[in-house]
C-alpha cells in the first residue's frame, strides 16, 4: 500500500487552492419533491470547475437529492419533481429539448456502494466507450480502458487479469473500478455518492488520494458524511440542513471560520 | 440524550432469575416446546418421504415389465414363395410381402403337428398381429435373406406377454405318477388308462374346489340378498350353486372338468392332453401337443400337470397356455427391453401400442407452448416491472395476471374450445392448438417469475449503467435481463413442465383421440403423454396397465430432468452481489 500524505498537509494546499476558477454548475432556486415531501428548499449554489466541492450535512438533508439532480438521476424516481434552474456550461440541464441520458454521459456518476457489472473488469470500462461509440477500433478500446484503469490507478492491479469478473475484486478495487468506468467516458463533472462509507480507511485513503489526482481534468462533486473526509479532499464546502443549503464557501473558511451557527454546531459534532 | 432523568413511573427492575422454580420450568417448557417442533417437523417428512417412495416404487414396480416385451425367437424360413413369390427383390415388394404368415411357419415348426382349425387358432393367437414386423425390417435392410433361414424375434400377443411377465398362474407338477399310462390315440379326443389309481387324489382335490366354489356362490347370495336383490336376479346363480353342490355330492367315479375349476393336463409320450373328464383310472381329454407314439408309458415317464387358476379366470386359455409352457421349455422365448415402446404409435393391440406418437405430440405442442410464452411473458414482464408507470391501470393488470395463474386449467380448454376452434377455425386435435391453450396457461406463471427475477436485480446494476449515460432500454437489455435470466428461465421451465403434465384443457380441444400415427407436423392430429396415460388407463387389458404405468415412469423422468435441469441453470447462474 502507498503511503498517503498527511490530511492535515493535504489541507493546507488545497487552502491555498484558487477559488477564482470558472463556474461549471450553477444552481438557482432550486427546489425538490419526493410527492408531498419537500426535501430541497430553494437551493442555490454555484460550483467552480476542476475541482473537488463537498456537500456535507447530516442525513436526510437533500444533499444526495441535489447530487442526483444534477445528472437528471433522480427522473428514475417516479414521484420525484425538481423546479428551478440548475445549468451546467450556462446551458439549462432540465430544458425539454436536452436528452437526460447524453447529459449522463457528461456527469458521471459513482455510488455509495460500489456497483461494479458482473461483467469482466474490461467490460466493466469498455461498456461506456462501447455504447457512445467513443472508439474506433479495438485497439483504441483496449487504450481507454487501459488509460482509464490507470487514472483510476487500478491498472498495475488487474492488468493480468480484465477477464476476471469485477465483482471479484475486493470493495476498494471495485469502487476505483466504478471511477475508472466513469472517467472511461471522458465526463466533465463526476459526481460522488459517499464513494468511500462502504470501505476500509486504507482504501478510503487510495480513493481520497485518486480525487486529488482526478480533480486537475475533471470537476468533482462529493457528498460525505465525514467531515474529515471533506476537510482532507474538497476545495469548497457546502452545507445542507434540513433541505437547506445553509453555508457555502471555501472549505478552510468553512472548517475554520463559519458564518451560521447550524454550521458551527455541526462541524464541532453537537448534532449529525 | 436520554429521557432518564425526565421523571414520569418508573416501573419495578426485574431481573431474569435463573435459580427460582419458575424460571426452571419455564426453561423446561421452552425446551419441551423446541423439542415437540422438531419433532413434528420430523414426522411431517417421515410420512411424506414415506408416501413418495410408496409412490414411486409402486410406479416402478407397475411400469418397469411394461419397458419388456417376450418374443418368441425363432429360426424362421424367410419362404420367398410367401415375401417375394415373383422374385422381383425390391423394397416395396418385400415390405409387402405377408411376414404374419412366415412368423406362422416358424411357429408351427416349434410345435409340430397341431392340427385343427381351433388348436392352429389358439397356437397361432400366441403370436402377435405385429409379430412380423421385425422380421419385415431385417428383411428390407438385407433382401439376400429371403430364402434362407435367421434367427428373429416374433412378438408374442399381449396376453402371452402378460402371463409370462406376471407368472400368471401357478402349475403344479406331479411327476412321481404310480401306474402303466397307455394312450388310445395320438391326436384328437383320446382317452388314456392309467394301472394305479393315480387320478384318484386329484378328483377328491376337484371335489373339494367344487365346495369351495359353491360355497362362495352361496356367499354371494347371501350379502345380495342383504343388500335387497330381488330372488328372480339371483335364480341364475343358486341353480348353478345347487349343480355344484350335486356334482361335488356325486359318488367319485367320474368327474368332468370344466372352465371352473383348475385345469388338468398329461404330459405323455412328448404330447399333451388336456383332460376333460376323468376317473381315478381313466382320463378322456383333447390332444393338444400331439403325443409320439400310443406306446405305453412307464409310471414315471409320464406326468400330470396342474394349471391352479380355473380357465375361467384367465385371459390366456388351456391351449395356449399349454402352446406357451411348450415354447418356454424349448427356450425359444425371450425378454428383451421393448425399444419399439419408443418408437411406435398408440395402437389396439396392447404389444404394438408405443409412446412415440404422444411424446412426439407433447414436444410439438410444447414448441408452441414455449415459441409464444417466453418472448411474450418475458417482454411483458419487463415492461410491467421496468418501463410501465405505477398506476392504476398496472396495478389492475398485475392483480389479473396473479389472478390467471390461479384459473382452472380447464376453463383455458374452454376458451381453446370456443376461440381457436370454433372462432378461428384451427384443427381439432392439434398440436398447434394445444401449444396455444397451454401458452394462455402458462403465461401468467412466465410473467411473474419473470418480474420476480428481475425484481431480484439490485437496482444498483440499473444505477450504474445509468450513470455511464446508458439508456433505459440499454440498461434493462444489456445489464438486468441476464442477471435476470437464469431464474426467467427456471419459472419457464417449470412452468413448461406444468404445461407438460397438463391434460385437461386438451380434452376440450380434442387431443384425446385414438391417433396411431406419430404427428409430423404442428396441424396433424396428435395426443399427448398424460392424456395417453388417461387413454391407456381406461382399457381393461393388463398389458395396457402396464404401458400405463411404464409411460407414467417416462413422464416422470421426463418432468425431474426438466426441474433438475431448473435447478441446474439456477445454480450454475446464481450471481451473489
Amino acid at each position: 500500500m502507498d503511503m498517503r500524505p498527511d490530511p492535515l498537509i493535504m489541507m493546507t494546499t488545497q487552502a491555498q487552492a484558487p477559488t477564482t476558477t470558472p463556474t461549471k454548475v450553477a444552481a438557482k432556486n432550486v427546489n425538490v419533491y419526493y410527492g408531498a415531501k419537500h426535501a430541497l428548499k430553494d437551493v442555490s449554489v454555484d460550483i467552480p470547475e476542476k475541482s473537488v466541492t463537498a456537500f456535507i450535512g447530516p442525513s436526510g438533508c437533500g444533499k444526495s437529492t441535489f447530487l442526483r439532480c444534477i445528472n437528471r438521476m433522480n427522473d428514475t424516481v417516479a414521484s420525484c419533481r425538481v423546479e428551478g434552474l440548475i445549468q451546467i456550461d450556462g446551458k439549462d440541464i432540465y430544458d425539454p429539448a436536452l436528452d437526460p441520458v447524453q447529459l449522463r454521459a457528461r456527469v458521471g456518476m459513482v455510488f455509495q456502494k460500489p456497483n461494479p457489472f458482473p461483467k469482466s473488469i474490461y467490460d466493466n470500462v469498455a461498456y461506456g466507450p462501447r455504447i457512445h461509440g467513443l472508439s474506433k477500433s479495438k485497439v483504441e478500446l483496449d487504450q481507454i480502458v487501459e488509460s482509464s484503469l490507470r487514472k483510476a490507478s487500478l491498472w498495475e492491479e488487474v492488468k493480468d487479469r480484465l477477464n476476471d469478473s469485477g465483482t471479484g475484486l475486493s470493495g476498494g478495487q471495485q469502487q476505483r473500478l466504478c471511477i475508472a468506468r466513469t472517467i472511461a467516458i471522458n465526463p466533465e463533472i463526476i459526481l460522488m455518492d459517499e464513494p468511500c462509507s462502504a470501505l476500509d480507511p486504507i482504501a478510503t485513503a487510495r480513493i481520497e488520494e485518486l480525487m486529488e489526482e482526478l480533480r486537475h481534468n475533471f470537476t468533482m462533486i462529493i457528498v460525505t458524511h465525514s467531515m474529515q473526509q471533506a476537510a482532507r479532499v474538497s476545495q469548497r464546502t457546502a452545507f445542507f440542513h434540513l433541505g437547506i443549503l445553509v453555508e457555502t464557501g471555501s472549505t478552510s473558511d468553512i472548517f475554520t471560520n463559519p458564518t451560521d451557527k447550524r454550521t458551527q454546531d455541526y462541524i464541532t459534532g453537537r448534532f449529525g | 440524550m436520554t429521557d432518564i432523568t425526565a421523571g414520569g413511573v418508573s416501573p419495578p427492575i426485574r431481573r431474569v432469575e435463573f435459580e427460582t422454580a419458575e424460571s426452571k420450568a419455564r426453561l423446561r417448557r421452552r425446551y419441551r416446546s423446541e423439542a415437540r417442533f422438531k419433532a413434528y417437523g420430523i414426522a411431517a417428512l417421515v410420512v411424506a418421504a414415506a408416501f413418495l417412495f410408496a409412490l414411486l416404487s409402486s410406479i416402478v414396480m407397475r411400469g418397469i415389465p411394461g419397458f419388456f416385451q417376450h418374443y418368441l425367437v425363432a429360426d424362421v424360413l424367410v419362404d420367398a414363395a410367401k415375401i417375394d413369390p415373383e422374385g422381383k427383390g425390391d423394397a416395396a415388394t418385400l415390405r409387402a410381402g405377408d411376414y404374419t404368415a412366415v412368423a406362422r411357419a416358424a411357429l408351427a415348426e416349434a410345435i409340430p403337428g397341431v392340427e385343427g382349425r381351433q388348436l392352429k387358432r389358439e397356437l397361432n393367437g400366441l403370436l402377435s398381429s405385429g409379430a412380423g414386423d421385425a422380421l419385415r425390417e431385417m428383411v428390407v435392410a438385407d433382401p439376400s435373406l429371403v430364402g434362407q433361414r435367421v434367427k428373429a424375434p416374433l412378438l408374442l400377443a399381449d396376453e402371452a406377454d402378460v402371463f409370462l411377465k406376471t407368472s400368471g398362474t401357478k402349475i403344479r407338477v406331479i411327476s412321481d405318477t404310480r401306474g402303466i399310462a397307455t394312450p388310445s390315440a395320438t391326436t384328437g379326443e383320446i382317452s388314456i388308462l392309467v394301472g394305479a389309481n393315480d387320478f384318484a387324489d386329484d378328483v377328491a382335490l376337484v371335489k373339494a374346489e367344487l365346495k369351495a366354489l359353491a360355497d362362495s356362490i352361496d356367499e354371494t347370495i347371501a350379502r345380495r340378498k342383504a343388500r335387497g336383490a330381488t330372488v328372480e336376479s339371483l335364480a341364475d346363480l343358486e341353480r348353478e350353486a345347487t349343480e355344484l353342490r350335486r356334482r361335488h355330492a356325486a359318488a367319485a367315479t367320474s368327474e368332468r372338468l370344466d372352465a371352473k375349476t383348475a385345469s388338468r393336463l398329461v404330459a405323455i409320450n412328448g404330447g399333451l392332453v388336456k383332460v376333460k373328464e376323468m376317473t381315478p383310472t381313466l382320463v378322456k381329454g383333447e390332444v393338444i401337443i400331439p403325443l409320439k407314439s400310443t406306446a405305453d408309458a412307464a409310471p414315471g415317464t409320464w406326468e400330470i400337470r396342474v394349471y391352479e387358476t380355473p380357465e375361467s379366470n384367465r385371459n390366456l386359455n388351456d391351449r395356449g397356455l399349454a402352446f406357451l409352457e411348450e415354447l418356454k421349455a424349448k427356450g425359444l422365448v425371450e425378454s428383451q427391453f421393448n425399444f419399439a415402446f419408443f418408437t411406435r404409435g398408440d395402437s389396439r393391440e396392447a404389444e404394438l401400442a408405443g409412446i412415440q406418437g404422444a411424446l412426439v405430440g407433447s414436444i410439438l405442442t410444447l414448441l408452441v407452448t414455449i415459441g409464444l410464452c417466453l418472448p411474450i411473458g418475458v417482454l411483458a414482464a419487463i415492461y410491467l416491472e421496468e418501463f410501465a408507470p405505477k398506476n392504476r391501470i398496472t396495478e389492475l393488470i398485475e392483480i389479473n395476471i396473479n389472478n390467471l395463474a390461479a384459473v382452472p386449467s380447464i376453463v383455458f380448454g374452454l376458451l381453446g374450445l370456443a376461440v381457436f376452434l370454433n372462432f378461428f377455425g384451427m384443427p381439432r386435435s392439434a398440436p398447434l392448438v394445444g401449444g396455444l391453450v397451454l401458452a394462455l396457461l402458462v403465461l401468467p406463471t412466465i410473467i411473474i417469475a419473470s418480474r420476480a427475477a428481475l425484481k431480484s436485480v439490485p437496482p444498483s446494476i440499473r444505477e450504474a449503467a445509468l450513470g455511464v449515460g446508458a439508456s433505459k432500454q440499454q440498461a434493462v437489455f444489456h445489464h438486468v435481463l441476464p442477471l435476470a435470466m437464469p431464474g426467467i428461465m427456471t419459472g419457464t421451465i417449470i412452468g413448461m413442465a406444468h404445461a407438460l403434465g397438463e391434460t385437461a384443457p386438451l380434452l376440450m380441444i380434442g387431443m384425446i383421440a385414438f391417433i396411431v400415427d406419430v404427428p409430423s407436423s404442428l396441424t396433424q392430429a396428435a395426443t399427448v403423454l398424460p392424456v395417453q396415460i388417461f387413454l391407456w388407463s381406461d382399457l381393461p387389458e393388463p398389458a395396457f396397465k402396464m404401458k400405463t404405468a411404464a409411460a407414467i415412469i417416462v413422464l416422470l423422468a421426463v418432468l425431474f430432468l426438466m426441474n433438475g435441469l431448473a435447478i441446474w441453470l439456477r445454480k450454475k447462474f446464481e450471481r451473489r452481489w
